[in-house]
Formats: structure tokens, sequence, C-alpha cells
């Protein structure tokens, strides 16, 4: 009851016009929820309000009689009883003739009319009555915009929901909206009115009812929107397109067929008007038009809308597009402008809709007919002149549109011209089922052109329409038939002529569309017989066997097999499947056997994995036939060290990694074939027990990453499968349990003095094997179960310590993978991360040096590393194998990564003896002892590359890794405060050199926005760093990536504070830079960066230019041009902020 | 100071294609490449005209072939071509190549500016004009002539 009492207040809160309109707002919600919860009825808020729903205050009348409209329109769901309606609709109607206080009526009346059934409704004599108000009282076009369109909407809203209430009306409704909508020109209101015309002409169907008289004022209103020209900028009416009022428009003209006779005219007239988006529309606007208003009354236009047409489609058209352009042989039309489009959408529809009469007007037209005095005079492609290449091709398009319409008019086409065009061809029609062609000079090439336009349209015709309504008997399609295999003959026949280069590439073009077309008519109701088909595939094969070295069209003939393929592979199982199966795939899959020379390898495998990707069960077929050299090779290769076969797998195997698993993974579903590969690559290695020769490590690296590929594909069952094979393999190895005791020590030899490099050494049975095993290991899911585990630990250590990178990456992933929890029932031999890392850096490594045979020292890995007495190349192997080790505890975020990385700084620490020489000694230095120490520090300071990279080989997401999030972030801002502590302590050249590189390999891998927070801090460290490294040219690659992120915070606008601090230090440090000779992407960059710099706070650069110019003068005489441009333009940048006496 | 466009309705002439100089082969790092005619030709061709919103080589005032350079005696002589034979526009034009040279080449460079024989009234004046360097150098005190060709040479610095 309180509420009640506010009531007063909040209507007068409402209707006050001086309020806000929020707090309008908020007591309107406020009344309507009142009434909602039954608090209120509409009848003691009618009552309260008697004063302002009558007062004779014009405005406050009109805000009360509004607040009345609003709350109804608010109160859409809520039932009301009929008699509140039909008292407030009475009040609304009578209200209507209240012109200064319309907007509430209307919007009272609206709300009203669009009630729900179920809610309470007005009754058909109350909606009559507000119509008879409506007509009566409204003077609609000398309201405002917003009145305008409410008036509009209630119309709309009447026609559409009462319309037995209006039709009662009679003339009196025709006449009362002609003159509610004349002239009207607010786009919305547009809209509105289209729709009501449209509305009020399926209100009157009658062809000699109400609205035959009257049809012609309505038309007169609406002719005169056409075509919508419509200019308002993008900032006004944004909701509104010029679109959306047309495409209303378009209904409102097709509306009823009694606007034909002033419609059709008008749009002819636009159609020849210069505008284009005229012509456009009116081309639209009659389709839509020939559609609704049926036959009979179009029929008296067809000639003109023909002549139209023709002129449009023959003006706007363009040369055929019959370059070898793969795309183009997809779709039946070539690329068009969307006023032919439209016009020929137009001839479609015509000849549908006008039952052969427009049709014949088409054959009969002399324009038409005039082609075959063209195909007369021109027989090859080149012969054409443009306009007659125009012709052609507007004359195809005529015959492909109106031949695809119907099958009538398909057949009608085909009995018209299809005999005409084989004579012109050559082939003789006279003697059915004689399949001779009679000897022609030269191909045709306009009558094969329009040949298969015709064919195209009978193969999509068929295509589209269901197969039970598509009668067997057509004419078109029995000639078809009969004449099918000549045309193959005729087609084909044209390719050794292509190859002689007697032809235009254009008439290859055709043929193979031809055969194409021919060949893509729906399996089981196709003209075209198998035996014909497989010719056609048999055609296409040899030409793509034979003649690979006509690049383009070669290219082209696959493209059209491959389209084939995928349009045959939609009907798996049929006969012309098998075919395709049979002819083209099983031929490619046999291409591979080894004796096979006819085809270069890497034209086979492009043909392959092309025809391949068509369809699943060709693909599985081809990579049958793929894997087979492979296999076979490999065998050779184990055997016999056949160097050829290496060539030769080398390309194999690139291809199923780089094409064939790829499209797998895409495919999905190609577990078995991937584990079949797996596990044979196994089973050739098991089925030799011994290699004859050493092998590449060139196809050892092929082979690993294919396996390493396939293994990643694969699902955890299969994964388990071939782990455990190659397990079983590992054992028959050297490397088996027997031979490699248990126990935790494991016996190393310290070779002292050996060559560093060994990348390119051949491998032996035994490195082989563990690498692919290594590479298994790598690509595993985390949640695979390897196999004794302590074992194979054991094995990928000893490995590493002779050097095998990829053990180290296997012990490195197997690490990284252990940190998920396995979810299983504990199995016996299963090892937990602790367990496992426990094992890593607690097994004893025992030392046999050379010379000393006897017992050695025992250490960890870790001190193995660290080991200062004797340096060795185990030493080497010992870091690269910790760093990969340290990376997969990084990813997976784990803390022993700590003490990895501890080793090595101590490493780049403690190597460097007082008594060393000094840095530039020491990298030339030839002395073994000396260089080795000097590889060991290299080795540690690479591997905080190898920590912070984003590895291809393994360690990545492709490979299953656990990645911790924001990794390269957390590690960045714990080691450098280590970094700048060990920098400022060391004593030595050296140790600084490699502290700085290994700080260079953290901070260039780290992302710009987390260097950008705290680059005040680090930018001195980065600037000596820079200074340090390019002291020469061993290292320029980490001084280029350590330029490039002081260029990134150069260009951030983050980075301007630290740099503007640091700016006199950074300009030292870059003019440095820039005579750089070692690398000109160094000088470039520099020079880049100076121009940057060159954008900082005047003040603080201003002293700094005299020595920027003069620096950049040297630059100006760079060797390389790319620097001396930059310098230029640097130049430039510094000489504009000094005095103009600089600038000489 | 002339009162009206010298040239009013100069020919305008296709801008060349940018010839695209194939890609530095990165084997050798310490190979040497001398500044060369295209070179030369890239720093002046965006030269503005002083009268006119065109670049010198959309009116061909200067031509690729009208740079004459040697690396090796670090000389170079550019010879234009003014578009009338009085136009008085032919010392700013020659002052702006000038000025474009010896900001773009290094200082041992020798920079020699020559009308074109035959193609200005007063060739030998113009000549003589532009390689006096006490002229250039007084010319490049006045205030306002220094705008001008700054503003000439903008467009070349982009």
């Amino acid at each position: 009851m309180a509420d009640l009492c506010k009531l007063t207040q909040y209507v007068e809160s409402f209707v006050d016009v001086s309020r806000t309109p929020s707090q309008q707002a908020t007591s309107l919600e406020t009344i309507t929820s009142l009434v909602k919860n039954n608090v209120l009825t509409i009848e003691t808020l009618v009552r309260e309000m008697g004063m302002y729903l009558t007062i004779t205050d014009n405005i406050i009348r009109g805000r009360g009689i509004l607040l009345l409209g609003e709350l109804l329109a608010c109160l859409t769901s809520k039932p009301l009883d009929s008699a509140t309606i039909h008292s407030l609709i009475a009040f609304f109607t009578e209200r209507l003739a209240d012109w200064k206080a319309l907007r509430g009526a209307l919007v009272g009346c609206l709300a009203l009319m669009r009630r729900k059934t179920n809610v309470g409704t007005i009754s058909q004599n109350d909606a009559k009555s507000v119509a008879q108000s409506y007509f009566q009282n409204l003077q609609v076009q000398s309201l405002g915009q917003h009145d305008r369109k409410l008036s509009f909407e209630l119309l709309a809203c009447l026609l559409e929901h009462y319309p037995d209430a209006v039709v009662s009306l009679g003339d009196d409704l025709v006449y009362g909206i002609c003159e509610a909508i004349d002239g009207e020109k607010d786009p919305h209101c547009l809209l509105l009115t289209f729709r009501i015309v449209e509305l009020v002409a399926k209100l009157f169907p009658d062809p000699s009812g109400t609205l035959a008289s009257s049809s012609s004022d309505l038309f007169e209103f609406l002719g005169c929107y056409f075509p919508i020209h419509f200019t308002h900028g993008k900032e006004e009416d944004i909701d509104v397109r010029r679109n959306d009022l047309s495409q209303a428009l378009m209904r409102a003209f097709s509306s009823t067929p009694l606007f034909e006779p002033f419609a059709i005219p008008l749009l002819l007239e636009k159609l020849s008007s210069s505008l284009p988006l005229a012509k456009i529309d009116s081309l639209k606007y009659l389709s839509d038009c020939t559609v609704k208003y049926g036959a009979d009354r179009m029929k008296k236009h067809s000639e003109a809308i023909w002549s139209s047409v023709k002129e449009i489609i023959f003006t706007s058209i363009g040369q055929p597009n019959l370059s070898i352009n793969t795309e183009s042989l997809n779709s039946p039309s070539f690329q068009e402008n969307e006023m032919t489009t439209e016009a020929l959408r137009l001839l479609q529809k015509m000849v549908v809709e006008s039952n052969g009469l427009f049709l014949t007007l088409i054959i009969n037209d002399e324009d038409i007919k005039d082609i075959f005095n063209i195909l007369n005079i021109y027989t090859c492609y080149n012969d054409y002149p443009l306009q007659s290449r125009q012709r052609l091709n507007a004359v195809g398009h005529i015959l492909y549109t109106s031949a695809s319409a119907s099958v009538a008019s398909c057949d009608h086409v085909f009995e018209s011209y299809f005999h005409r065009l084989l004579e012109f061809l050559g082939i003789s029609v006279d003697q059915y089922h004689n399949d001779k062609i009679s000897p022609v000079i030269s191909l045709n090439f306009g009558a094969l052109y329009l040949c298969i336009e015709v064919i195209a349209a009978c193969r999509d015709l068929i295509a589209s329409t269901d197969e039970n309504t598509c009668s067997v008997k057509e004419k078109s399609y029995s000639m078809l038939q009969t004449f099918s295999r000549s045309m193959v003959q005729l087609l084909s026949s044209t390719f050794p002529g292509i190859v002689k280069q007697d032809l235009h590439d254009a008439e290859f073009h055709c043929a193979v569309k031809g055969l194409l077309n021919l060949s893509t008519f729906p399996v089981g109701s196709s003209p075209v017989s198998r035996v014909i088909f497989e010719d056609i595939l048999l055609e296409f094969m040899s030409f793509v066997t034979v003649n690979f070295k006509f690049g383009s069209l070669w290219n082209h003939a696959l493209k059209a097999l491959q389209h084939i393929g995928s349009f045959v592979d939609k009907y798996p199982g049929s006969v012309d499947s098998q075919s395709y199966m049979h002819i083209v795939v099983e031929k490619i899959a046999s291409m591979f056997s080894p004796h096979d020379e006819v085809l270069p390898l890497i034209l086979k495998l492009e043909m392959a994995v092309d025809i391949g990707r068509t369809g699943r069960s060709y693909m599985l077929k081809i990579v049958g036939g793929i894997e087979e050299p492979i296999f076979y090779n490999l065998s050779e290769v184990y055997a016999y060290g056949n160097s050829k076969s290496v060539e030769i797998l080398l390309t194999l195997l690139d291809c199923y990694s780089t094409k064939i698993l790829p499209w797998f993974d895409e495919a999905g579903d190609f577990e078995e074939v991937i584990l079949r590969f797996a596990l044979n690559i196994w089973d050739q290695i098991e089925k030799c027990s011994t290699f004859n020769t050493l092998m590449d490590k060139v196809l050892l690296d092929a082979t690993m990453m294919a396996l390493k590929l396939s293994v990643r594909s694969c699902s955890k069952e299969s994964q388990n499968i071939i782990v455990q094979k190659a397990f079983n393999v590992l054992l028959t190895s050297s490397f088996s349990p027997s031979k490699v005791a248990l126990s935790t020590t494991i016996p190393v030899q310290m070779e002292g003095l050996q060559i560093l490099q060994q990348k390119d050494n051949p491998t032996s049975r035994d490195e082989w094997i563990l690498s692919l095993f290594a590479s298994v290991i790598i690509a595993l899911r985390p949640q695979v179960h390897v196999p004794d585990v302590r074992l194979i630990i054991h094995l990928l250590m000893l490995s590493i310590t002779r050097g095998c990178v990829p053990a180290a990456q296997a012990l490195g992933s197997m690490i990284n993978k252990l940190s998920v929890k396995s979810d299983k029932v504990e199995v016996s031999s299963y090892v937990s991360l602790e367990e496992a890392i426990d094992i890593i850096f607690k097994t004893e490594f025992r030392c046999f040096h050379n010379e000393n045979t006897g017992n050695g020292s025992v250490m960890f890995l870790t001190e193995l590393c660290s080991s200062i007495e004797k340096t060795s190349l185990l030493q080497v192997h010992a870091v690269v194998g910790l760093s990969w080790i340290g990376k997969g505890l990084l990813l997976c975020g784990h803390d022993k990564v700590r003490d990895v990385t501890m080793v090595f700084l101590q490493l780049l620490v403690s190597k460097s003896r007082t008594d060393g020489p000094p840095l530039q000694q020491f990298i030339l230095e030839k002395d073994n002892e000396t260089s080795l120490d000097f590889a060991v520090m290299k080795g540690a300071a690479e591997a905080f590359h190898i920590l912070m990279s984003d590895s291809e080989a393994c360690l990545n997401r492709k490979f299953h890794a656990i990645v911790r999030p924001l990794y390269k972030q957390r590690f960045f801002s714990t080691m450098m405060p280590i970094f700048q502590t060990l920098v400022s302590k060391s004593d030595t050249s050296l140790s600084r050199y490699m502290l700085y590189q290994a700080y260079a390999h953290v901070i260039s891998d780290t992302p710009l926005t987390a260097l950008l927070t705290d680059a005040k801090k680090f930018i001195p460290m980065l600037l000596d760093g820079l200074l340090t490294l390019s002291v020469n040219g061993i290292n320029k690659d980490v001084v280029y990536s350590l330029l490039l992120v002081l260029s990134g915070i150069l260009m951030d606008k983050n980075g301007q504070e630290a740099v503007t601090e640091n700016a006199h230090k950074i300009v030292d440090c870059l003019a440095g830079l820039t005579d750089f000779s070692h690398m000109m992407l160094v000088r470039e960059t520099a020079i880049q960066c100076l121009v940057a710099v060159s954008e900082l706070p005047h003040a603080r650069i201003y002293p700094m230019r005299r020595q920027v110019l003069h620096t950049i003068s040297k630059a100006l005489d760079d060797p390389k041009r790319a620097v001396r441009q930059e310098a230029v333009r640097c130049r430039q940048a510094w000489a504009s902020i000094a005095s103009r006496s600089l600038h000489f | 100071m002339v009162s009206g466009l010298i040239n009013a309705n100069p020919v305008v002439y296709q801008k060349k294609e940018r010839r695209a100089r194939n890609a530095p082969c990165d084997s050798d790092e310490y190979a040497v490449e001398p500044i060369d005619q295209l070179e030369i030709f890239d720093h002046i061709r965006d030269i503005k005209d002083p009268e006119h919103p065109y670049s010198l080589e959309e009116l061909k005032v200067i031509t690729e072939d009208a740079v004459e350079v040697d690396d090796g005696l670090s000389y170079v002589r550019v010879t234009f071509t003014p578009t009338v034979e009085h136009c008085s526009m032919a010392t700013i034009i020659g002052l702006c190549l000038r000025v474009k040279l010896m900001r773009s080449l290094p200082s041992r460079y020798k920079v020699d500016i020559r009308v074109a024989p035959g193609s200005h009234a007063t060739e030998a004046a113009v000549n003589k004009q532009l390689n006096d360097k006490e002229r250039v150098a007084a010319a490049l005190e006045n205030p306002n002539l220094l705008d001008m060709v700054d503003e000439c040479l903008a467009p070349s610095y982009s």
C-alpha cells in the first residue's frame, strides 16, 4: 500500500518533462513492476491517472497517455481480461483523433494489437474500428519521423494480424494506404511501407477485385523508388543498408501479378540505363518477377527481355578464361562479374518459366546463329580476335545456362546444336554406332568449346535433379551415350598435338575439361559407359606418365585426375570407383617398384600424394605402394650399403614425413597404417643382424624423423606396441642387459685426445638401433608405459657419454613426461619422477684413463661435467647430455633444474683458471688440451640455448611434451640476478665472455613482454654483453640475437623510459656495432636502432648527435648496399635534429 | 622572383619499375657491393620537382643512364635535363641533386652535377654555379633556399 501511495509521485515524475529521461524510465519501471506483481490493477491506475489522461494541457495529456501506452508495451506477457482490453483499445482508438497527443495512442494501440492470443487480444471489431479511426484521423505524412514509423508499424500490424477485419474496408483501405505512404523518404519508414504494400497486395489477390482498379496508383508510388538510390553515409542509419531497401522493394514489386503492366516496362527501361547498379537491380527484380508473375503474364515481354539480356551478356562478358589455371577446372562458368551472373540467372528463370517459348527465341536468334559463321572462319584459338572470343564465351554461357535450366530445355538445346557441333568437330552424325572420326585437318576450337559447355550443362542438370524424376529416356542423354566414345577419342587425340606444340594451351584446357565433364556424370545415371570411363582414365594416365616434361600441362592433367578421383570417391563401391582404383591408383602405386624408371621419383611422389589425397582408400593403396620401396631399399642399405638406395630412401622418407603423415593427421583414423609403418622399420633392422658397411648419418636422421613423426600420431595403445617392439629389438643389440651390467656404476673410457667433430661420422648398427629407439621415446605420449625404465635410463646415459645426442633428447623427454602421475595401478617396474632423477644423478661412472687401465675414479654425472683435473671429450658429451635433461626438467617445472644450471655456471666460472691464457689467445689456441677446455665451456654456454630455445627435434607440444606455462619468464627472472653477481665477480676475460654468451642465450629466447617489465635493470648488462661478445666474429649469431632484443626494447613504447636513462651507453654500443665486420645484419640492425634512438626526447640525445653523425658518415661507405641505405636514412634522421651546420 | 610557373604544363612520364636486386647470397658475408649507377639513381629519383608535385624521374629530368659513377676513383657525375630551356629552376634542381648526393655518399666522393649539353639556355653559367664549392655553401647559408631544398628532398628519404 505504501507503494500505492507513492503512485501519484511516480506518475508525476514521468509526466513532468523537466525530469531527466533516466528518472522517467525509473518511474515507468516501478509502475510496471507494481502492475506485474498485482499490487496495482490497470483499472486503479487508470482511475488514479484520470486527470493526466484528460487534462487540456497538451503536453501533460500526451505524457499521460504515453505512460499508459508504454506500460502496456511492457506488459505483453501479463494476461488481461477482455473487458479491460476492450475499454483500453476503445480509449486509444478514440485518442488517435487527438493529434496533439498522438504518440501515446499509437504506442498503446500497437502494444495491445501485438499481444499473443493466450494473454488476451483485441477482437476483430475493435481492430476494425482502429483501422477506421486510423484512416479517418491520421495524416501520416504530416507527422514527425518517429510517429510516422509508429503509424506504419501499426498499419503493418493491422494487415498482418487482423486481415479479416481490414479486408472488409475494401477500397477505403487501399486509398488510405496510398495516402499514408505517398512521398515517404525516411529509410526506416520506407522499409515498413514496402512491407505494407506487399501485405496489402497479398490481401487482395483477385485480379478483378479491389486492387485491380487501384494497382496503378499503388505502383505509381512504388515505381518512383526504383532503382534504390541510397547515399547515406556510414555514420547515420547504420542499421539500414541499401541492400535491405532494395530487397524490400523487390518483394513489393513482385507481390502481385497485378503490377505486371507497370513494373515490367519500368524494369526494361531501367535495364538500358547506363548506371550499372540500376542494371543489376533490374535484372534481379526481373528474375524475381518472372517467377512470381507466371508464364502467361511474362509471355508478351519475353522478346524485349531476351534482347536486353543478350545485349548485356554480350557486352559485359570477358574472353574465356582458358589459361592452364588449375582453379578453373571446377566451375562450369568462369569468373564473372555480378552483372553477367544476374543476367544469366534471369535467362535461366525465363527458360524455366516459359515452357520452351523463350528457348525458341534464343535458338532462332540471329546473333546466336551467327556463331556458326565464326566457327567456320576460325579453327584455332590463337586465330580468334578478341571480340570473337568474347562472343564465343557469351554464347557458351547462354547455351550452358539455358540447357541446364530444365530437362526439356536441355533436350531442346541438344537437338538444335549437338549434331552440328559434332560435325564441326569431324564426328560423323549419320552413321550411328559407327564410331569413326572423319579425318579433319585440325580441331575446331570453337565447336569444341561450345560442345563442352553443353555437356557440362547436361551433367550439372543430371546431378541436380533427383534420380527418380530424371528419366533415362531423355534425348540429350541418348545422344551423349551414342557419341561419347567418339568424343573421348577426339578429345584425347588432341594430346599428341599439344606435345608437338601445334596447339595452344586453350585447346588442351578444353580437351581436359571435356574429358573431365564426361567422366564426372553422376554414377548410376551416366551416359558414359564404364568402358569409356576407363578409356578416359587410361588417356589421362598415359599422358601423365609420359609427358612429364610439360610442367603446367602435366599439372593440369594431374589436377583433372585428382578431380575425377574426389568425385568418384563420393560413390564408394561403385563401378567407377573400382575402375579408378584399378586404373589410376594401382598403377601409380605400382610405379614405385624398383624397376619402374618411367618417371622421376619426385614427380611420382607428387602424383601419388595428389591422387592419394582424393580419398582414403586411394591413400591407403598408395601408401602401400610407397612403403614397399622404403623397406626394400632399407634392407638393401642395411645389407649392401647401396648408395643409390640411400638417395631414393631420402626422397621417399622426406615425402612420407612432410606430406603423407600431415595428411593422415588431418584426415584422422589412419593409425593402423602408421603403426604398421613404425613396426616395419623395426622389423627391417631386426632382420638384419649385422651391417656390412657403416651407415650414413643423413639417412639415420631421415629415418628417425619419419619414425618420430609416425609414433607421435599414434594413440596410447599403438605406442605401447611400438615401444615394446623397439625394446625387444634393442635387446638383440650389444646393449642387451647381460652386457650392460645393472650395477649403479657405468664404466666409461676417458678418451683425452680425440677429434671434436663427430657429426658426419658413419654409424654402426648398435648406434642406429639406439638412435631409433631414442626417437621412439622422444615421441611417446606421457601416459605410455616404457618397459624397464631403469635399464633404459642406464642405456641412454651410457650413450650420452659416447656423444649420442638423440639419447640425451630421449632422456630429457622421458623425465619430462614422467612428471604426469600415472593414474593406473602401480606397475612393478613403475618409476616415479623422483626415482628417475635419483637414478640419473646418483649413477656412478667409473672412469678408466687410457694410460691407467687399473681402477679409475668414480663420479656422478654432474661431477663428470665439472671434473677439473683432466678435461676430456667425455666431459663435453656429458655437458650436452645434461643440458637436454635440464630442458626436460625445466619444461615440467621441476626444481632440480636449478642444480643442473648451477653445474653449468660453475663450469663457466671455474674452468677459466687464473693462470689460463687471455681470451684472444684462448680462441686461437691450437693446443688440444686448451681447445677441449674451451669446448666444455662453450658447451656449458650452449646449454642455456638448449634450455631456453624451442627445439624442433623434441620436447615440444608436437611430441607431447609437458610444458608449464611461462617457464621461460620464470627461468629468466631466476637467472638474471645470478648472472649479474657472477659477471661482476668473474676475474678473467674468458669467463666473462662465456658468461655473457650464456646470458645472451637466456635473454634472447625470453619473450619481449617479460623483458620490458624490468628493462631498466638489465639494459646496462645487455650493453656490456654486446660489447664483450662483439670483439670477434665467433659468436656473431649470438650478437645478432642480442641486438634484436635491444631493438625490440627500443621500438616498444614501454621500453622508452629504460632506454632514455641509458641513452648514452646505448648510442656508444650501437656506434661500435656499426662497423662489426663479421655480419651485415648486425650493422644494419644497429643503424636501424640508431634511427629509433633519434626519436627519444630531444634534450637527452642532442649531445650525442656529433658522435652519431660521425659514425654514420663512416657507415655510408659500408661494403654492403643495404647498410648504406639504412645509413642514409639514419643520417637524415639525426641531421634534422642537429643544427644546420652539421649537414656537411 | 618570377610570378607564375616557368613550365606550367610539363610532360609526365611513367615511373620506371623499381628493379629488384637479386638477393645477396648469404654465403659471402665479406663480399663488397660497390656503389653503382642504380644505387645513385635510387638516391635521387624521388627528389621532388621544385614547381610540381612530381618526382624528377617522372619528369625525366634525370634518368638512370645520366648517372656516371666510378667507385674506385670515388667519382660521380649526374647530368640532368631541365624540362624547358630557360628553366630558372635548373640551379635549384642541381642544388638539390648535389645536396642529396653529399648527404648520401661517403665523403671520399667527388660529385659533379651538370646540365645536359644543349638543354639549357645558360648552360655554362649553371654548370659553373653548381660546381663552385663556395657558391654552393653560400646558397645553403640562405635559410629560404635551404628550406626549399629540404622540401624537395623530403620524399626521397621515405
